[in-house]
């Protein structure tokens, strides 16, 4: 290893310690009692086909912290965030194996309604996806799908929403208008007040803000801090700053299986494996 | 610059796609300027022209419009006129006149030589008469006579147009009467017949099932058994209600004679060009107008009147004269039906095949034989329609509903219904295609995000898929309606006539008739054009039906277009 390296390496660090400052909690995710787990997941394996992308996998994701899932590209990441509220249902070949348990519920039961599930586990995609429908509607939709909700009250869940969201604001008196015509920020953080709405447990993130400009990253960053006291967050990020400033506590995936999962400031300063070490100081990913 | 590197410059190319486009846009812009000419000038009032002509054969006189002039070689003719060959000259312009004035001086078109006309002029008083048959009459007016008696003396314009006004009333009388009262009650009497029917029907059924139940019958006594046995309904009712209708329409019938009678009061009398005087019952004629003495504003209103005319009313003589109202009616309500048949068809079986169907090869070949299937020629549609629904669905719904009609067939007969079908069945793989086109633009974001909602497959389906599928399915009803409203073909089998006596939309329940034969644009100028006795009066009626079946296209698609693009500047930005 030369000069250069190390001295870059270091400075990684310094940045990273910084920023860790805030989130000083720090607990065995694995030594967590029962009734601060919301997720438990064991020995889950996956499969496309033939191809293996998650190899027995086994975390405890703890109630209202936010997780993140962080590794390189193809790692499994989004595949495993997809596992949480069943969306691989939808691919064709996709074979599960191995238990998630929801609040101590079997995900995969054969009596679990998947449209409730969902509505249990909120998801935000990679790239705001808005319907094509007025701001208003967006955030109505989920609720329009269950609760028949007279118009005042459906009015009220949707401000509460945006308020969640933090876009409140900026939408009040433009409700009306396509969500098509929001910036790209913007249109995240209505698709967060989408699947706030509903009032889910659980809040799946994948890199929510990868699709987005810094300052808008920023608001998203916040939201999450905000959403954290009432929501389970589980995000997916490539960014590893991302990871250390929003997440509670992080798990490191590689080629399908979980390196390490600790709390966030253990894995940034003192991972335990090699491998999380390697990526975190920008060996590889 | 070289040619060389000019061609290497790309601008050839640019040339050549520009001028394919240009060639295009021509063919189009020809098309139907020449229709449209052709079809248009037939409306205007053109002069009416008194020659005087003479050949080897004699001197004649000749009055009428001049509906085409062209020069010919002296080869043709020599071949037109083999005996008139001392006539020097390489070239001749002859004219096709129009002199109409059929019955009393055939032929209603003839042909003459420029250079024998020895004496033209315009006479002011030239009337044109529209007849009610046999075509226009040109002549000059004579008298008038009422009764057999001449009212006036002199002349008066203002009095024959009176008097055409008031036939044109009485006539208009005469039709409601004929098409309204007498019609209902025609369709009132058949329903009492039906219902006569229905009830035989039912007691030979309870008579037969009573026969088969021997066990029954020896538990009876004679008397009784006979008394059950005997073949009796109640008609009573039937007979007073018909004898009601019967009552109405011997009133109806009276008003009609009556109006009949009043018709025939004028007659007048018209001086031809040769000469002769000739005298025409007034009630034989629609309109007169003297284009000679019209002014170009009462030229202008007069060719408006005239197209209003074609639009709007009842076609005559073979569909030689009149409207075409009935045929453009048949047409768009056709092309309508179609498209409520096959819309929700086509978007149903475009949502299995892309949204639920797992795709793989079988997927595969449904869609590659749904796409073959648009290739299929018209007339197998037709051949089909004629078997499948008519012969057989037709059929059967006849023999389950309408048992008391036969052996007259009610649905097992061509039919607008049968019509609409066949057309949906030739049209829907166009919306097949173009609906799956649509969904397969949808981003699946949008689906996921839906799905990740809590809404399950067919929720999203109707709340966000389908919608924004929409400008797609609109697309592919507007490739329908294109290639159905030029469809005639399969129409001449499964329900098209060649004049058919009502609407099938009238006073009567339901309404709306679905059992009955109907016109189409497409088939009338087939007829008109080719099965009709007398071709050069029936040609600019060819053009004219033409241009409007073209119109007729254009504006059902601009509806379906400015829909569609409403409905993409709402999704615009969220499909891929």
């Amino acid at each position: 290893m030369n000069q250069n390296d190390q001295e870059s390496r270091d400075l990684r660090r310094v940045n990273l310690d910084t920023t860790l400052v805030e989130s000083s909690e720090t607990l065995d995710p694995n030594e967590l009692p029962d009734e601060e787990i919301c997720l438990n997941v064991s020995s889950l394996s996956l499969h496309y086909g033939e191809a293996l992308a998650l190899k027995d996998i086994s975390m405890k994701i703890p109630r209202q912290r936010v997780t993140a899932l962080i590794g390189p590209s193809g790692c499994g990441k989004s595949t495993l965030i997809r596992c949480f509220n069943r969306m691989n249902d939808l691919i064709d070949g996709v074979r599960i194996h191995g238990r998630i348990e929801l609040d101590g519920t079997e995900i995969h039961d054969r009596n679990v309604d998947v449209a409730q599930l969902r509505r249990q586990v909120g998801m935000v995609f990679q790239r705001p996806n808005p319907f094509p429908k007025s701001v208003y509607e967006n955030v109505a939709y989920g609720l329009r799908l269950t609760e028949n909700l007279p118009k005042s009250e459906l009015d009220d869940r949707v401000e509460w929403a945006l308020k969640s969201a933090a876009l409140w604001e900026e939408m009040e008196g433009r409700l009306k208008e396509s969500a098509l015509g929001l910036s790209g920020g913007q249109q995240q953080r209505l698709v967060i007040a989408r699947a706030v709405a509903v009032k889910p447990s659980v809040l799946l993130l994948d890199e929510p803000a990868s699709a987005l400009d810094p300052l808008s990253t920023l608001k998203i960053e916040e939201l999450i801090a905000q959403l954290k006291s009432d929501y389970t967050i589980v995000i997916v990020t490539h960014n590893m700053q991302q990871a250390a400033r929003v997440s509670d506590y992080t798990s490191f995936l590689y080629l399908g299986e979980l390196i390490e999962f600790d709390s966030t400031a253990n894995i940034f300063l003192n991972p335990s494996k090699q491998q999380t070490e390697d990526y975190i100081t920008g060996r590889y990913g | 610059m070289s040619l060389g590197s000019w061609i290497k410059s790309g601008d050839p190319w640019i040339w050549m796609t520009a001028s394919a486009v240009g060639a295009c846009i021509v063919a189009v812009l020809g098309l139907l300027g020449l229709i449209a000419v052709n079809g248009l000038a037939h409306f205007w009032p053109a002069d009416v022209v008194s020659l005087r002509y003479k050949n080897d054969l004699g001197e004649f006189i000749l009055a009428g419009e001049v509906v085409q002039r062209e020069t010919i070689s002296r080869d043709q003719f020599l071949e037109a006129s083999p005996n008139r060959g001392n006539v020097d000259g390489a070239e001749f312009e002859r004219w096709m006149i129009k002199s109409g004035n059929r019955k009393f001086d055939p032929p209603d078109f003839r042909w003459i030589f420029e250079h024998e006309v020895v004496e033209q002029q315009k006479n002011e008083e030239m009337i044109v008469f529209e007849r009610a048959e046999w075509g226009n009459a040109y002549g000059t007016l004579v008298a008038i006579r009422e009764r057999g008696a001449e009212i006036a003396s002199s002349y008066s314009w203002d009095e024959l147009q009176d008097r055409i006004g008031r036939v044109e009333q009485l006539r208009n009388q005469a039709r409601k009467i004929q098409k309204g009262s007498i019609n209902r009650i025609n369709y009132k009497l058949e329903q009492l017949r039906l219902e006569e029917q229905r009830r035989n029907l039912r007691e030979e059924e309870r008579i037969a099932k009573l026969e088969r139940n021997q066990e029954r019958l020896s538990q009876l006594s004679d008397a009784e058994r006979s008394r059950l046995l005997t073949f009796n309904i109640e008609t009573a009712d039937l007979e007073e209600r018909r004898r009601k209708l019967n009552d109405e329409y011997g009133l109806e019938e009276l008003r009609l004679r009556n109006i009949h009678g009043q018709l025939d009061r004028d007659e007048i009398e018209i001086k031809i060009a040769d000469g002769r005087t000739i005298s025409i019952g007034l009630r034989d004629i629609i309109r007169a107008w003297q284009p000679n003495k019209m002014s170009i504003g009462q030229k202008i209103a007069h060719y408006f009147s005239s197209i209003w005319v074609f639009l709007s009313q009842d076609s005559r003589e073979a569909n030689t004269e009149g409207g075409v109202f009935p045929a453009l009616f048949g047409t768009v309500l056709m092309v309508l039906l179609m498209s409520v048949l096959v819309t929700p068809f086509g978007v149903i079986a475009a949502l299995y095949l892309r949204e639920y169907a797992k795709q793989g090869p079988f997927v595969q070949l449904i869609r590659i034989a749904v796409n073959n299937l648009a290739g299929v020629p018209s007339i197998v549609y037709g051949v089909f329609g004629l078997g499948f629904f008519i012969y057989l669905v037709g059929g059967s719904i006849d023999d389950l509903f309408f048992k008391a009609a036969q052996p007259a067939p009610t649905f097992g007969t061509p039919g607008l219904m049968w019509a609409s079908l066949t057309l949906a069945l030739l049209t829907v793989p166009v919306v097949i295609v173009s609906t799956e086109e649509g969904l397969t633009r949808i981003p699946n974001a949008l689906r996921e995000g839906s799905l990740a909602l809590g809404a399950t497959k067919a929720e999203t389906l109707f709340r966000i898929v389908l919608p924004m599928a929409s400008p797609s399915i609109l697309t592919g009803v507007i490739l329908a309606i294109a290639r159905a409203a030029g469809e005639v073909a399969p129409l001449m089998l499964v329900g098209v006539v060649k004049l058919a006596p009502t609407l099938p939309i009238d006073g009567n329940f339901p309404f709306l008739h679905l059992d009955r034969k109907f016109m189409h644009l497409g088939f009338h100028i087939y007829d008109v054009g080719f099965q009709s006795p007398n071709v050069d009066a029936a040609r600019p009626l060819v053009f004219a039906t033409a241009l409007l079946l073209v119109l007729i296209i254009i504006a059902l698609n601009l509806t379906a277009i400015t829909l569609r693009n409403r409905l993409e500047a709402r999704y615009r930005g969220a499909l891929i």
